[in-house]
């Protein structure tokens, strides 16, 4: 998932939609200033998720029913079965950067991935969508309309031809039916 | 789909055996998902649209095969990056160094040079500078000459400058460099007590013993083998109670040696050797 402007809302929006029986692994890469705390974010996110909501490591292990945030100033990759960081240059004036996760997660999963672009004020994220879509994941777009800034869902909009454009609350219980769905 | 994933993994493992028979460059244990990336950059670069055609690219012509060592090579860095990083070093470390009559530090994976300048200008405020031994390595020639030369783009420096004070510089930073056309020259006295080396952690021993070890954001691009393999060379270059300084968001957490040192700052990710 990947969000800008009006992110930290957003990302609260969906996992207070969620349960605790949410049985999927969220990697979450929020925009922010570089030398931004990023406990407070996790701080925040944590009083209203279901799930455990914990910075992403170098070389940590993914686990099911957590959410993962990029550290400030960090790319975030999936290698395999792990995080995997990146210190290189920012894409599209960001580190973390949304494509490159999705990137470097689509690469990984490929069709057992759900990439969710959300609100945002960046373009970050509408290539990295489209190589979700590419290699045979779920994409899934926040309705322009119900978002703070428009910008990036458009850009995804645009780029990915996602499988869903719809607001929040609704992103939430999609999540829980596909990890339902997961299960069986 | 899947077939072709997998197909990619696979050159790509042949293009690192190739680059290692060829060059000796051993990156056939870096982290997959970063290394991909810069595989796929240069890809665009040289215009081949697999790895196979770059790999034909990289061992035929060695003009790829350096634009390709490097792109491996540089990372972001300046003077002062991470400024906190510095404030803890001289509040955490610098007194202890005085203890010592003289002491040896080593920056791996050095790069342009920029950390071991920072360090040169800490030690010289602190005065502790004439009993500083300054090792600055990295497996790549071609910046470890442009790192000797001291040269940085006077675009930057007020990026840096306001990175020194931040870090609790309180000189004129200008007072360390000169001007010269569009660059700066960094005081030639800053490289006075700086070997700058090739030494490549993949493929080369421990080649003395540290009071203070900085490798800041190399150790993210070694998958968990190389990475615990390196851990261990540090390990075995570092004097007793010596400090091994990581990145920001990096750790020994994952890592077999964790129990062997004390993180002493956790923001800063400054450890001690106690065991």
């Amino acid at each position: 998932m990947g969000a800008s402007l009006g992110g930290l809302e957003a990302t609260k929006t969906i996992l207070s939609t969620i349960s605790r029986s949410f049985n999927l692994p969220i990697a979450l890469v929020l925009h922010r200033d570089e030398n931004s705390p990023t406990e407070l974010l996790i701080n925040i996110l944590n009083k209203d998720s279901p799930i455990e909501v914990i910075e992403a490591e170098d070389k940590m292990m993914i686990q099911n029913s957590k959410c993962y945030i990029a550290p400030a100033g960090y790319h975030l990759l999936i290698d395999e079965d792990h995080f995997a960081l990146s210190t290189e240059n920012k894409v599209h004036h960001s580190r973390p950067s949304i494509d490159v996760l999705l990137e470097s997660a689509a690469d990984a999963y490929r069709s057992d991935l759900i990439g969710v672009i959300m609100t945002g004020n960046s373009v970050d994220g509408a290539e990295g969508l489209k190589s979700v879509k590419e290699k045979g994941g779920l994409t899934i777009v926040q309705d322009p309309k119900d978002a703070k800034a428009e910008l990036m869902p458009k850009s995804a909009i645009l780029a990915a031809n996602p499988d869903y454009t719809i607001p929040l609350p609704d992103i939430g219980t999609l999540l829980m039916k596909l990890s339902e769905e997961t299960r069986n | 789909m899947t077939e072709k994933i997998d197909l990619e993994n696979l050159e790509i493992k042949l293009l690192l055996d190739g680059v290692y028979r060829v060059s000796g460059y051993d990156f056939r244990d870096y982290a997959l998902a970063s290394l991909k990336r810069r595989i796929h950059k240069c890809m665009l670069d040289e215009e081949t649209a697999t790895v196979s055609g770059f790999q034909e690219r990289v061992l035929h012509n060695p003009e790829s095969l350096n634009h390709f060592l490097l792109s491996l090579s540089i990372d972001i860095t300046e003077l002062f990056r991470d400024p906190d990083l510095y404030r803890s070093y001289r509040e955490k470390i610098i007194p202890v160094l005085h203890t010592y009559p003289f002491f040896r530090i080593w920056h791996a994976g050095c790069s342009t040079g920029e950390e071991a300048y920072s360090d040169a200008i800490i030690l010289t405020e602190e005065g502790l500078y004439d009993r500083a031994r300054i090792y600055a390595t990295d497996f790549n020639e071609i910046v470890i000459e442009k790192a000797k030369k001291g040269i940085f783009s006077q675009k930057v420096m007020k990026t840096y400058t306001a990175n020194y004070q931040q870090a609790g510089g309180k000189q004129a930073f200008s007072k360390y460099y000169t001007a010269k056309f569009d660059n700066v020259q960094m005081d030639p006295r800053l490289n006075a007590n700086i070997t700058w080396a090739q030494h490549n952690l993949v493929t080369d021993k421990s080649f003395n013993e540290f009071q203070v070890i900085f490798c800041r954001n190399v150790m993210i691009y070694f998958n968990k083998t190389l990475q615990d393999r390196v851990l261990r060379l540090f390990y075995e270059s570092l004097s007793p109670y010596g400090y091994l300084i990581l990145g920001k968001k990096e750790s020994l957490k994952f890592s077999p040696l964790e129990n062997k040192f004390e993180l002493i700052d956790i923001n800063e990710r400054i450890y001690k050797k106690i065991l």
